[in-house]
């Protein structure tokens, strides 16, 4: 999965052939295996992490609770991957948390009016691309910062979701509806799983393959240099943050289905979680930097921290500094390794 | 003077026993990138007061030298030393102690920051207490820019300025450093003739105080006007080192690309065709006022001026990098509405910018994304690029403009600069457009591989495109045009034919229009 899906810039750069007459290569030098090291740290810490927590709880390598994990994980992972494609293009989405409250009480409030699964699901994400043309055109249009435009929206869009609910969830859901959070495929492969992987797949082929994850990088490495070489910008922004906002609604429909209720205080808090992956996993918050299998490993990462400690009793108030710690540490060691490659 | 310890105690090691030690001298200095050798135990001298030249073909290793000098870079092998003693230069706060400054090729100001708080960046005048202190910070600024003789604004940010501009402070922050030895990486390269000048006399001043100057650069007639001694770079390895050569630099050449090199400017072997592009009153407030002017197909047209004279406005405006408010663009007869770059690139015309690190190339990005950037359409088959496709492409753009890279897949950012330049030729050249404007297309580019852009130029205009080209050396200009158009003051004031014009003429309408613009404007 890694090597399909990995799509940085960087990480494809020691495969090809030499044009030049290269003069005899050097053997591995110890500098060399420690750029190695930190390359794939955080894959190697998702699997230490693994192997500790299976060691340390007996409770952990069981089928319930790593069912469980998968199906926690993929809500963040799957607002993190369009948050991927965000970063990428030098943008940031602080409103996720809320979007994904507001579109998950728009696909239940279908699925309560009687519609079918799918015409709700597909409303949840249309809810979210809907915030995300809001989002995309107040950076564009209005010349917002990212920052700024998407803090407001964070507002904009709970406050809107509270109006719409007066504050109450929504209920009464069909029994159907269990099925996207907590069924199994093949009697074995969480829902929620498999739609993060199908998900992942996409994203990571839109980065590698097509023009708008490209011109995401070129647009987050040097936007005006992509200006000048006729991108049309605004409409690239605006693709981008829209899919981000379907996979948001898709993410909602999972959460809601796990809840059987749509939650108008869903999402609280996890704009931080959802960009906390995508910079473990190597995106670079100034732009042109991320990575599917990245931001994969990273959302995992995340979940099995908050998973071990509830199973080793850690109180969830140091559960927070300990994720504030990993998020610093993560990118400190990233920019280690960039700084050495110069 | 006597000889220090250190050198007398290994003889050997110490070539300059009996004379005065030089004040710089590195040794045997070699370093690689990922396995790829750059330098090749290279060897460089410079005495007190002297200007050393340091020339070599794009990628040859001399931004890689001067880094090292600087402590910017760490070395893989080889000694520094300084007046005789080792020098101990192991990051940029070590060789601020011995007095070396740098001039950067690629340009490293902070662009919200003034021009004054630039050039006292990391050396801020304080007040008693602490604070900064702003008003001596401007007041030093303004006093040293007048002293060096550069007309610039010390209070204005460095974001308004254009990159002749931002050179020029580049400068004044090295200069007063006030040091021992300043490295100058292709100073000249954004410069236009009297800034040239106005450089080179406060070089001759303080080559009287003694500092050592490397000074890098493409231009040979300039190391001949300046240096005392030249060495050559050639793959990572010092080949030449004499007194610089005053008249005569086939040698030198020889040494740099290793063969022969006649007619820098090759001729064209097509006359111009009908007219392509007719501009009519295009004018932008404060840029650019009524510019009309015709390019033919196989023509190319000089476009001269001083720094600010709107040479680069002009053509960003034809771009459609800023909209234009009024006048008429045509071409081949139809009237083409242009308000952004990709309407301009639909119509078959392309600009090649005069800054590649801020709008030419997103440097994070591998080079093969560069080149296919701006015509990734072309790759795409049912929503898909073609990733073996598009490393045809940039494999035959490299070859064609022999950009020195590792592989399709290198950084585009640690290309040399020249190398750099080429990959924005390159980028633009898979567009295939029938116009170009090229805004100093040779900018950092070796005499070879210039050579070989003017022979490139030659083939497209006999192939039926036009060019616009944009240069702050005349001699360029005389050599590749038809005809030349000079700038002032936003205005295109005078028409030349190439072939009976001088650089006295068009320096002429150039620099009396700046005498004049100023009386004009208020
Ligand atoms: N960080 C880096 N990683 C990999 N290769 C590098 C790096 N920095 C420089 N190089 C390579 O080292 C070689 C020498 O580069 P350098 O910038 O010293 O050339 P130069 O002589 O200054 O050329 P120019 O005249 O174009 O400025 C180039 O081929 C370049 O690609
Ligand atoms: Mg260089």
């Amino acid at each position: 999965m890694r090597d399909s899906m990995n799509t940085g810039p960087s990480n494809t750069s020691n495969t090809s052939s030499s044009t030049l007459p290269t003069p005899a290569s050097k053997p591995p030098t110890r500098s060399r295996h420690w750029n190695w090291l930190e390359k794939f740290l955080p894959i190697l810490s998702l699997v230490l992490l693994f192997v500790a927590l299976a060691i340390l709880s007996p409770h952990f390598l069981t089928l319930p609770n790593l069912s469980n994990v998968a199906r926690r994980t993929a809500v963040i992972n799957i607002m993190a991957l369009g948050m991927t494609l965000i970063i990428i293009s030098g943008g940031i989405d602080l409103s996720v948390g809320s979007v994904m409250a507001f579109s998950g009480i728009a696909g239940t409030m279908l699925l309560q009016a009687g519609l079918p699964l799918p015409v709700a699901i597909l409303g949840a994400m249309v809810a979210g691309m809907a915030w995300g043309l809001i989002n995309s055109l107040l950076i564009t249009q209005l010349r917002v910062s990212p920052f700024i435009a998407t803090l407001g929206t964070m507002g904009a869009a709970r406050g809107l979701t509270l109006v719409i609910t007066d504050g109450l969830p929504i209920v009464r859901l069909p029994r159907t509806f269990g099925f996207l959070g907590d069924g199994n495929l093949l009697q074995i492969i969480p829902v929620p799983l498999a739609i993060l992987l199908a998900l992942a797949f996409l994203t990571g082929y839109i980065l590698k393959f097509t023009r708008l994850g490209r011109y995401a990088f070129a647009i987050g490495s040097n936007r005006e240099a992509a200006r000048y070489a006729g991108i049309p910008i605004t409409r690239y922004l605006i693709a981008i943050y829209c899919l981000a906002g379907a996979f948001t609604g898709m993410a909602a429909m999972i959460a809601s289905s796990r809840l059987m209720t749509g939650q108008p205080t869903a999402g609280q808090g996890y704009e931080l979680s959802v960009i906390a992956a995508v910079v473990i996993g190597g995106g670079s918050l100034a732009g042109g930097e991320g990575s599917v299998s990245g931001t994969v490993v990273g959302a995992f990462i995340m979940s099995l921290i908050s998973n071990g400690s509830n199973l080793l009793g850690v109180s969830p108030f140091w559960q927070q500094v300990l994720i504030g710690s990993v998020i610093v540490f993560a990118v400190a060691v990233d920019e280690l390794r960039k700084r050495k490659q110069g | 003077m006597t000889v220090p310890p250190e050198t007398s105690i290994n003889s050997e090691t110490s070539p300059s026993d009996s004379k005065p030690p030089a004040r710089l001298e590195m040794r045997g200095v070699s370093k690689s990138f990922s396995g790829v050798t750059v330098l090749r135990r290279a060897n460089l001298t410079a005495k007190a007061g002297e200007v050393h030249g340091l020339v070599g073909e794009n990628g040859a290793g001399k931004s890689t030298l001067m880094k090292i000098l600087s402590g910017e870079l760490p070395r893989d092998a080889g000694e520094i030393f300084w007046e005789g003693r080792p020098a101990g230069i192991e990051s940029r706060s070590d060789s601020q102690r011995l007095g070396i400054s740098m001039i950067h090729q690629e340009l490293s100001l902070a662009p919200h920051l003034s021009v004054a708080a630039n050039i006292f960046l990391g050396r801020e005048p304080l007040k008693g207490w602490g604070a900064l202190d702003r008003r001596a910070e401007l007041e030093e600024a303004t006093r040293s820019l007048a002293e060096l003789g550069f007309e610039l604004d010390a209070s204005r940010p460095v974001s308004l300025l254009n990159p002749a501009e931002r050179q020029l402070v580049e400068i004044a922050r090295a200069l007063t450093a006030s040091s021992g030895l300043i490295i100058m990486d292709e100073p000249t390269s954004s410069l236009s003739s009297p800034e040239v000048e106005d450089l080179f006399s406060v070089v001759e001043k303080l080559k009287q105080r003694g500092v050592s100057i490397i000074f890098v650069t493409h231009r040979l007639e300039e190391l001949a006007r300046i240096a005392d001694r030249v060495t050559v770079l050639r793959d990572g390895a010092v080949v030449h080192s004499t007194e610089m050569p005053r008249k005569d630099f086939s040698p030198l050449i020889h040494a740099m690309v290793g063969r022969e090199l006649r007619d820098l400017f090759p001729a064209r072997k097509v006359l111009p065709g009908p007219v392509i592009l007719k501009v009519e009153n295009l004018s932008r407030r404060g840029m650019i006022e009524n510019a009309n002017l015709e390019l033919r197909r196989g023509e190319v047209v000089g476009l001269a001026g001083l720094i600010g004279a709107g040479c680069t406005e002009l053509v960003e405006t034809l771009f459609g990098a800023w909209p234009p408010e009024t006048g008429e663009v045509r071409i081949e007869g139809k009237p083409v509405s242009i308000r952004a770059p990709q309407d301009a690139i639909r119509a078959g015309m392309v600009l090649i910018t005069e800054d590649r690190k801020t709008t030419g190339l997103a440097l994070p990005l591998p080079l093969s994304h560069n080149i296919t950037l701006s015509n990734l359409r072309a790759l795409v088959r049912a929503g898909k690029i073609g990733l073996r496709e598009e490393k045809r492409v940039a494999q035959k753009f490299i070859e064609r403009l022999r950009i020195r890279a590792s592989s399709v897949d290198q950084k585009t950012a640690s290309l040399s600069g020249g190398n750099q330049q080429k990959a924005v030729l390159a980028k633009w050249l898979f567009c295939e457009p029938r116009i170009f404007l090229l805004d100093e297309p040779t900018r950092g580019v070796d005499v070879g591989s210039r050579q070989e852009i003017y022979g490139l130029m030659n083939e497209l205009a006999e192939a039926g495109a036009a060019i616009l080209m944009i240069s702050s050396e005349l001699e360029e200009i005389l050599g590749m045009s038809d005809r030349v158009l000079v700038m002032r003051a936003g205005r295109i004031v005078k028409e030349l034919v190439t072939r009976e014009t001088s650089q006295e003429e068009i320096m002429h309408y150039a620099a009396l229009a700046s005498s004049n613009a100023g009386e004009e404007v208020h």
